[in-house]
Order: C-alpha cells, then sequence, then structure tokens
C-alpha cells in the first residue's frame, strides 16, 4: 500500500520528535508500553500487559509481554525498558535536549540539564525487577501519567541498535542540527512493521513486514509513505492510483472524494478552536461581563452548522469530550444577543472597537479556514455593536509571534489538538499561568490546574480537571468555539483502517484488495 | 577565449558576496524564524526563544552572517532544518530532477518556439501569424501554476498521463545517476524509464509555456528585422534561391537575440520550477527550494538561492560565449 502524507519525517528515532507525519511513520515500527484503543483515546496494552501507578502516582509498575523481539532480534524485556528511560534521563548535549519536545514537557527535566534545559526532573530511576517487570520511580506525581506513556516520542527502541548506530549523538551543526546514522538508517523497535529505506530524492519512506512479527501481524508486506505536501495533488494521486490513501483531505472535497467512491473516514474530534481574549492589550475586555458578552453574543451553532465539515460541534469548555475531565455540567452561554448587548452596557463597552487577529496561509484540523471563521465571527460581534478591526498575518510569517509572544492583539483564533488524554495537556497549556496570549492573572486558577495535574491518574485526577473546567467557564478568559473532526481518505479497496482521534492510525490491520 | 573566460568567473565572485549579503539579509528580515516552523505548532515563545539562541540566531546579523560565510567558504552549507540532511547533499539528490525537467522544457521551448517565431514572421500579417502572436500572449500571461492545476485536471486523466512525482510510487527502480530516465535506459529498466518520460510530460510542458511565448516573439521580432535589412535584399537580388538565404542570412543573423533570450529563459527556469515543481510534486530544486520558504529553512535557502545565482552566472557566461561563436564581430571586440 502507497499512503499520502503531506510532509516529510523528520527523523526516526521518535525521542527526538513531535511531528505528525514522523509519528505516522514511527508508529508503524515501534510500539510504546501503553497503547490507545484503535479508534478512541482509551488506554489499553501496549508492550505492557498491565500498569500499575502506586505511591500515590509516583511508581508505575509494568507487567511487560513475553517472547517479544525487536526487529534486530534482540530480546525485549525490563532491562530494554529501563534502558530507554534511563538514556532519555541521562541524555547528554543541548542540542540533543532541546530537541526531545515532549520528554521535556512530560519529564520536566534531565540529570543534568544543559543548554537552556532547567527543571526539576520528573523521572527517578528505573527498576529491571525481573525479566517482565519494569519499575519507574519518579520525584513527583504527574496526571499525565499514564497516559502520556502512550506517546511515541516514549517507544521503546533495541537499546543494541541504539548503542550501535550512536543514537544519542545529536549535534549541531551551524545553524542547524546533525543527527546519527540511527535517527536516519537503522530505527528498530518492535512493531509490526520494519524500517527498509528512505529515499529523499523521491519522497518515499518504505517499511515492510517484520516476519516472526514480535506484537501484531501485519497483513501487508510492504507499506510506502510517499511525500505529497500538495492537497490538490493528493487527491490527484488517489484519483490516478498513484496511493491508496492520504491525510487531511479538504472538508470542501469530502462529497466529490465519496462521490468518486473512496472512502472519507471522520475521525473523532480530538482538538479545540478557541476565540482568544487579550486582558491586557484592551482593559475592556478585563471586564467579566464583556467577555461574557462575547460569549451570548457569537451564534457558535450556526457557525458550526455553516462553516465547518460533517462531524463539527460546538463546544462548551476547553476540552473535546473525549477527555477524562470533560465536565457536563460547566456553565453554558446560549446564543442571546439582546443578553450580549445588554452586558455590554452595563459595562459601559458598547461600540467597543477589537483588534481582531486571525492567521492565513494555514489550515489547522480544528480551523480548515480561518478567513471564513473570522467572517462569520466578526458579523455575530458587528450584530452586538461592536466594531472589528480585522488583522491577517501568515502563521508562520508574524502571526503567532505576535498573538502568542508580543499580545499584541485583542482577541484572536486559536486552537489545539490534544497529544493525548489528558486534560492538563490543553487546559495546562493554555491557563496553567499566565501567558501573553491571553494577558490574564488567576492564581486561583493557576494552582487549581497545577493541584489537578499532580492528583494522580483515576477518578481524583478526573474530578479535579471537571472542577478546573467549570472555573474556566466562569472566569472565561477565553470562548471555545467548537471541536472540529478532521477526516482521512483511503480508497474504495482499502479495508481495516480504523480513523483515531489522536491520527494514531495502525496500519497493520490494512488490506488491500 | 580562455582569458575571457577566466575574466568572467573571477567577476562571478563579488557578484556572488553581494548576493550572498543581500540574501542573508532577506531571510533574516521575513516574519517568523526557522525555530517556530521547526518545533511545529505546540512551539511555545519561550522554546522558540531557547532555540534561537542554541543556533545562534540571536546573534546580531553580521556576526551571524560572517559564521556562515566562513562555513560557506569551506563547502559547509549546514544541514537543512527540514530533513536534516546536508543542504549541499539534497541539492546534489535534487538536481538530477531539475536538469532533466528544464532540459525537457527548453528542448520543447526551442524546438517549437524557433519554428513559430520564424513562421510568424514569414506569414506576417496573416492568420497564422496572428493564431501565434495570440498563443503566445496567452502563454506569457497565464501563471504556471494556474496553467499546472488546468493540465492535471483536464488532461492527466483523459490521455492517461501521471499527473504528479517522477516515478510512480513504491516502483523499486534502480537509481544510479539520479536522471530517471537515463537511468532506465542504462540499466535496461525499460518500464522505469518508460514511467519516467511519461511522469515528465505535463510539467515539462507547463514549465516551458513561458520560455516557450518569449521565444516565439522575440524569434518573430529579429526575424522580421532581419528581413528588412540591405544585405537580404542583396542576397535576394544576387539570385540566391529562397531556402538559401532564409538558412544562411535570415537564421542565422536572427538567432543572435534569440540566443540570448534562451540564455536569460535557462536562468529563469529556477523561478518557473519552484511553482511547477510543486504543482506536479516533481521533486527537485525548486521543490526544494518551495518547501524551504514554508518552513524557514535557512540553511537550504541560503545554499539554493546562492546556487541559482551561480547558475545565472555560469549561464550567461555560456550565453557570451556563444554569441562568439554566433556572431565574429563580438568575437573581435
Amino acid at each position: 500500500m502507497v499512503f499520502g502524507a503531506a510532509g516529510n519525517p523528520k527523523t526516526f528515532d521518535p525521542l527526538f520528535n513531535d511531528d505528525g507525519e514522523t509519528f505516522r511513520i514511527i508508529r508503524q515500527m515501534m510500539d510504546t508500553l501503553i497503547m490507545n484503543k484503535p479508534g478512541t483515546a482509551d488506554l489499553e496494552p501496549g508492550l505492557a500487559e498491565k500498569w500499575e501507578g502506586s505511591n500515590e502516582g509516583k511508581t508505575w509498575t509494568f507487567t511487560l509481554k513475553k517472547g517479544v523481539k525487536f526487529h534486530d532480534g534482540t530480546p525485549f524485556n525490563a532491562e530494554a525498558v529501563c534502558f530507554n528511560f534511563n538514556r532519555m534521563f541521562n541524555m547528554k548535549g543541548a542540542a540533543a535536549q532541546s530537541q526531545m519536545i515532549y520528554y521535556g514537557d512530560v519529564f520536566e527535566g534531565f540529570a543534568k540539564n544543559e543548554g537552556d534545559a532547567s527543571g526539576a526532573p520528573v523521572f527517578k530511576d528505573c527498576q529491571a525487577k525481573d525479566e517482565s517487570t519494569a519499575v519507574l520511580n519518579l520525584n513527583k506525581a504527574k496526571g499525565a501519567f499514564p497516559a502520556a506513556f502512550t506517546l511515541p516520542s516514549f517507544s521503546i527502541q533495541s537499546p543494541d541498535a541504539l548503542k550501535k548506530y550512536n543514537a544519542d549523538a545529536v549535534t549541531q551543526s551551524g545553524d542547524s542540527f546533525s543527527y546519527p546514522e540511527y535517527a536516519l538508517k537503522h530505527p528498530t523497535g518492535t512493531g509490526p512493521f520494519k524500517f527498509e529505506s528512505w529515499d529523499q530524492a523521491k519522497g518515499e519512506i518504505t517499511l515492510v513486514k517484520a516476519t516472526d512479527s514480535p506484537t501484531q501481524t501485519a497483513k501487508l508486506d510492504k507499506l510506502v509513505f510517499k511525500v505529497i505536501p500538495d492537497e490538490n495533488a493528493r487527491k490527484q494521486a488517489l484519483k490516478a492510483g498513484d496511493i491508496q490513501g492520504y491525510d487531511y483531505p479538504s472538508p470542501a472535497d469530502y462529497g466529490l472524494l465519496r462521490n468518486d467512491g473512496e472512502q472519507v473516514l471522520i475521525r473523532p474530534s480530538f482538538n479545540i478552536l478557541y476565540l482568544g481574549i487579550n486582558q491586557k492589550n484592551n482593559p475592556k475586555l478585563k471586564d467579566l461581563k464583556v467577555r461574557q458578552a462575547l460569549a451570548y453574543g457569537l451564534n457558535r451553532d450556526q457557525f458550526v452548522k455553516s462553516k465547518l465539515p460533517e462531524g463539527a460541534e460546538t463546544a462548551s469548555q476547553f476540552v473535546p469530550k473525549a477527555i477524562d475531565g470533560y465536565n457536563e455540567n460547566v456553565t453554558k452561554y446560549d446564543y442571546n444577543l439582546q443578553k450580549a448587548k445588554d452586558l455590554l452596557k452595563e459595562a459601559g463597552a458598547e461600540g467597543m472597537t477589537l483588534k481582531f487577529y486571525y492567521p492565513t496561509e494555514v489550515t489547522r484540523p480544528y480551523m480548515p479556514n480561518p478567513a471564513d471563521i473570522f467572517t462569520s465571527l466578526s458579523e455575530d460581534m458587528k450584530a452586538m455593536g461592536i466594531k472589528v478591526e480585522p488583522i491577517a498575518k501568515p502563521w508562520n510569517g508574524g502571526y503567532k509571534d505576535d498573538v502568542q509572544k508580543a499580545g499584541k492583539h485583542d482577541v484572536h483564533l486559536l486552537g489545539w489538538t490534544g497529544d493525548y488524554n489528558d486534560a492538563g495537556n490543553f487546559v495546562g497549556t493554555f491557563f496553567g499561568r499566565e501567558k501573553p496570549e491571553f494577558g490574564f492573572t488567576n492564581a486561583e486558577l493557576f494552582s487549581a490546574i497545577s493541584a489537578a495535574d499532580a492528583a494522580p491518574a483515576g477518578e481524583a485526577h478526573t474530578k479535579a480537571y471537571q472542577e478546573v473546567n467549570q472555573k474556566i467557564m466562569e472566569y472565561l478568559p477565553a470562548i471555545p468555539i467548537s471541536y472540529g473532526p478532521p477526516a482521512i481518505v483511503v480508497g474504495p479497496k482499502v479495508k481495516g483502517l480504523v480513523a483515531s482521534p489522536l491520527t494514531d492510525e495502525r496500519f497493520y490491520t490494512v488490506t488491500v484488495n | 577565449m580562455l582569458r575571457f573566460l577566466v575574466r568572467r568567473l573571477l567577476q562571478a565572485i563579488p557578484t556572488l558576496l553581494i548576493l550572498s549579503i543581500l540574501i542573508f539579509a532577506w531571510l533574516r528580515s521575513l516574519p517568523g524564524g526557522p525555530a517556530g516552523a521547526l518545533l511545529g505548532d505546540k512551539a511555545t515563545p519561550e522554546k522558540i526563544a531557547d532555540l534561537n539562541k542554541l543556533l545562534g540566531l540571536d546573534d546580531p546579523i553580521f556576526v551571524q552572517y560572517f559564521k556562515f560565510l566562513g562555513r560557506a567558504i569551506t563547502g559547509d552549507f549546514g544541514n537543512s532544518l527540514v530533513s536534516a540532511q546536508p543542504v549541499m547533499s539534497e541539492i546534489g539528490n535534487f538536481l538530477p530532477a531539475t536538469i532533466e525537467l528544464g532540459f525537457c522544457a527548453m528542448l520543447i521551448a526551442v524546438g517549437l518556439g524557433i519554428p513559430f517565431g520564424y513562421l510568424s514572421a514569414r506569414f506576417r500579417g496573416g492568420a497564422v501569424d496572428n493564431v501565434i502572436i495570440v498563443l503566445s500572449l496567452v502563454g506569457v500571461a497565464v501563471p504556471v501554476f494556474f496553467l499546472g492545476y488546468m493540465m492535471q485536471d483536464a488532461l492527466a486523466a483523459p490521455l492517461g498521463l501521471p499527473s504528479q512525482g517522477r516515478q510512480m510510487a513504491g516502483l523499486d527502480a534502480t537509481t544510479v545517476t539520479g536522471f530517471a530516465v537515463f537511468d532506465g535506459i542504462i540499466t535496461q529498466e525499460w518500464d522505469a524509464a518508460w514511467d519516467a518520460i511519461t511522469h515528465l510530460i505535463l510539467p515539462a510542458f507547463a514549465l516551458a509555456t513561458i520560455p516557450l511565448a518569449v521565444i516565439v516573439r522575440i524569434t518573430r521580432a529579429s526575424v522580421l528585422d532581419v528581413l528588412n535589412e540591405d544585405f537580404i535584399r542583396t542576397a535576394n537580388s544576387k539570385g540566391l534561391t529562397q531556402p538559401i538565404v532564409r538558412r544562411r542570412h535570415v537564421l542565422r543573423n536572427g538567432l543572435l537575440p534569440v540566443v540570448t533570450v534562451i540564455g536569460l529563459q535557462t536562468g529563469a527556469l529556477l523561478g518557473g520550477a519552484v511553482l511547477t515543481e510543486r504543482v506536479f510534486n516533481f521533486r527537485g530544486l525548486g521543490f526544494l527550494l518551495a518547501e524551504g520558504i514554508e518552513r524557514r529553512d535557512y540553511p537550504r535557502l541560503q545554499a539554493l538561492l546562492l546556487f541559482g545565482a551561480l547558475v545565472y552566472v555560469l549561464v550567461n557566461t555560456l550565453v557570451d560565449i556563444s554569441y562568439g561563436l554566433i556572431d565574429p564581430r563580438v568575437r573581435v571586440r
């Protein structure tokens, strides 16, 4: 099978990567201790048959599957697991540490921080109790676990191959990085497919079925990822039969593709689009009444129905429904134009002007067409009597800087796609501390979020985040707009691909007639 | 001739130096740096700042420039931020595709442009002339990417031509030189060679459109000029046959400005190739450049733009040399 990917992978050592195109390939070759149940964000056994958190979430014990081998024939066992986690913790070199994005986020620090890594490490040590029991000790509990163990960055790789091909030698050369042979040519995991080649000039990554398959058995003998950055070209390639599937179809094409007999698989949404509010730039926005007026005055239901692809839903809070911690009972702001106008009047903010920033040259799963979204929301604002000053900037050409760094805006469009099933990955990212994006300080909320993050996984963790979500919707530092469902397309002959909210589609179940 | 060549090549050094400064300054004046693009959507401003510091992108621009120059002199243009590969090896890998595409496009442009331009001049004011003039105007005016998409949507399926890529995906063709058609021939993998040829047709025509139209118009104008010259009247009055007059006098003298234009168009081809290669997913230097711009890949862009400038200088030198071959008067000067 040939699958059309939208971009180049970076390298194949998952530890130094954080982007979807790279992860898509890595997920076929490597396994994590815990995985996601196909089609959901729920957890299921991966390389670990069972896992258990104890000592209030500071100790994680994994009971490993037996008889699993890495693609190079070496055995997978508790020592291999510890080798991997010790490798991450002891990684040397500022260049390598700066590239370990997810490790930095989740484990916060290294044995010896270099460059700008400065956190206190969450990881304490790892013990191989016996062949099939690995125990991970942490310095502090963290709500991200155990869900974060599903991140491809924490895939378990062959210690032999890592050593043999010098996997840790990430160095900085001039104003760029260079990666060791391991990351470019010899990634070695336990997944149903193994790496064969990466032809840069052709833009093709070839994987082949791992014969004495360690975990799951692939039905395909060969799986090729073909890089085709242009969305229209991917569509053409599918039509021509050059590829049998591709990612990120434009919502405008869903109907056409279906008419042509292709299968458009809608992923459950795992993202959020919001209208950001910057209280620092415009003092009027400091008034809760003004923010509430915005929430009541935006006709979000109408917008979702008319502008977003099928399956999209109006957002009631800053986490999608699939996340533990989603709260059915948060304060809701149903469309009510009169109420919005009244609130503005009470706040003395009638006829206010808002600098509304929106990005160009970008499509995101939660934001298929930013200009369209801007138009729709700004019409609602005008109906409330607000004057809108539109400011459009290219995504990588100033938008993110202006909004996230400089905070030049009054209101703006942005969103987030989750990495794993944890509410902190959403609300902690947005409102865990003061950021120029929102210009909003609230000690009570900040500490509630950090307490929720430290609450051990399970009921306490879920409940803490439900309360956080309720608080956020009362303070209203921004307005959640919608959960958008991205899609993935495959041809009529492809069977067995399960669309995942986390874009965690595994191809070993796929057949092509 | 040798002295002329050496002088031209020495002249290229300050040209490239000035260009390198301009390219360097321009890239760094673009909003949004590579760190943001490198770190992806989830980059926080703090992480971007950290990465900029690590990469030395927060140094004063002249410090960055001299560091770059120091490495560039030794042939080290760094690694691409997108692909993590040395930029020079990327250029080596992707260059054959662009040469193949550019060569085919110029073959089409010259092969059709000169005869059509000549026909247009010969039948000046007639129906043939009018049709050719209108078509060449359209050719210059239509943007390459628009034409590319039109061709993909309207021609690819009916003609059974592939609309993207250099080769069918998953085709295990042997790579020897990187020139797909040539490799297919020397390894006698005829399927692969044919596959590569079919993949070249649409992008080559798309890329050829503008140079073709320009060559038609220049040839026409130049031939018309020559036809009005005294020496043609002399040749005619001497009783030479028309084919001889056309070949020896009209074409030979009419071609001089055409050669200049061919040279300029060849140099400009990289510009057109950016769009063409992008639309057709034809993985050559233009493709690399487009991807580099989107991702603010400084090392790749610096190397590619300088490489483009070097090609321009070289092509123009070749044009000057070919002047001398066509018109002996130039050599005397």
